[in-house]
């Protein structure tokens, strides 16, 4: 996630002329739908790494305080770390941090049974770890609960050199929970589409945050 | 060493308005307790996460008492929720521990180093300001009273004998009489949270 202008920047990082050193600046490019044109088809076989890494952390943030998230279930990865520091400076959201991402499916089934509104915040890694857990304690118990995991390894044109971007959609639909890809500022409404979908199916959906910018693909 | 339903019948003297998670004493628990819609008999949804869940209702409802009775194995499997309860420091926390050092559902099996780990000790390195040990049901009697009306979290191991179970799964009998879902329904309404 990229940091809005003006934000600073975190300890440690001197380089580079925004909040994130060396930030690439391609131009955004939509993934879907994709029409069937001979310019389309032309533009498939680009292989390239075009995006915008302009997913900010204060855009989940609102997302979050749209949806009445009260407690943060979490445990950290790359792709969220900026918003870690918003999230902390937030009064109105508990921080709950886990040190295995299963514990984070039981922890939030306890939050809404007490009545509160949870949101596990792990990355695919941790999500795979979690499977028992999410099926024991939130798909079994009809627990409404958005997964915003970070997307490691994941690449805009298809070709990845991580097993862990390799497994996460297919895990994902192996436990048939739905999921939405966000990848940038003008994807943020998918966050809430993915709140009102766990609310009316009692299922947990996930948020894939796809942030090209830690290098990781 | 005690027997589970003693303990819990001690306990239960002393309950008062406290929400039950009764875990792995859940069939004790259903036949003793007499507020079945503040009590949260789970079953084992998934081996390792009673804790966290406790927890986690524990921080949703600060001004209700939480009781959680854990198991060794559950424990050892999610240990690290220790640490997260630690930082939390809920003080509606009280996490009682059933130590029988084995995998009682599973036909006996031993846990891991189960004779000579130390889990109150082991509470309070992660950070738990006060934890305990009773292995009598005598002591345990005493002192549940003072435990109940200190500040949480509190951890509280038991070393009780355990009850194993060799049959399959599909033969034993069932002693959950309202599914996961309808005991959350139920407590939320208890609680006055809509649904």
């Amino acid at each position: 996630m990229a940091l809005k202008d003006g934000a600073s920047r975190p300890p440690g990082r001197t380089e580079g002329p925004g909040p994130y050193p060396a930030l690439r600046t391609y131009a955004p490019r939509a993934i879907a739908p994709r029409s069937n044109d001979e310019d389309d088809a032309a533009e498939d076989h680009i292989v390239s790494d075009v995006q915008k890494a302009a997913l900010s952390p204060e855009t989940v943030l609102a997302q979050m305080k749209k949806n009445g998230v009260t407690h943060v279930v979490w445990l950290p990865d790359s792709e969220t770390n900026w918003l870690f520091v918003l999230m902390k400076a937030d009064p109105s959201l508990t921080l709950v941090g886990v040190n295995r991402e299963g514990l984070a499916f039981s922890a939030a089934s306890g939050i809404y049974a007490g009545g509160k509104t949870p949101l596990i915040l792990i990355q695919n890694t941790g999500l795979m770890e979690s499977g028992d857990s999410m099926r024991g304690w939130t798909m079994q118990m009809e627990v409404p609960v958005v997964l915003m995991v970070g997307y490691r390894g994941w690449t805009r044109h298809g070709v990845n050199k991580d097993t862990a971007a390799t497994y996460t959609e297919r895990f994902l639909n192996a436990f048939n929970i739905n999921y939405y890809l966000v990848e940038e500022d003008a994807d943020a409404e998918r966050i809430s589409t993915a709140f009102a979908e766990a609310k009316k199916t009692k299922r947990p959906v996930a948020v894939l945050v796809a942030d090209e910018y830690h290098g990781f693909n | 060493m005690m027997d589970t339903a003693e303990m819990l019948k001690a306990f239960s003297r002393h309950r008062g308005n406290a929400i039950v998670v009764p875990g792995r004493g859940g069939r004790h628990w259903v036949e003793i307790s007499d507020k079945p819609n503040r009590d949260v008999p789970l079953g084992d949804p998934a081996m390792g996460g009673h804790a966290s869940f406790a927890m986690g209702l524990a921080l949703a409802q600060p001004g209700e008492k939480i009781v959680l009775f854990d198991s060794d194995g559950d424990v050892q499997m999610g240990m690290g929720i220790l640490a997260t309860i630690a930082e939390q420091q809920p003080r509606n926390f009280y996490h009682f521990m059933l130590d029988n050092k084995c995998y009682a559902t599973t036909g006996g099996q031993p846990v891991p180093n189960a004779l000579k780990l130390a889990y109150h000790d082991m509470a309070r390195a992660c950070g738990y300001p006060r934890a305990y040990a009773y292995d009598n049901l005598e002591t345990f009697s005493i002192n549940v009273e003072r435990i109940l009306n200190e500040p949480g979290p509190v951890f509280v191991w038991l070393k009780v004998r355990p009850e194993i179970e060799n049959k399959p799964i599909g033969s034993r009998s069932q002693w959950r009489k309202r599914s996961q879902v309808q005991v959350v329904m139920d407590l939320k309404k208890e609680l006055g949270i809509a649904s």
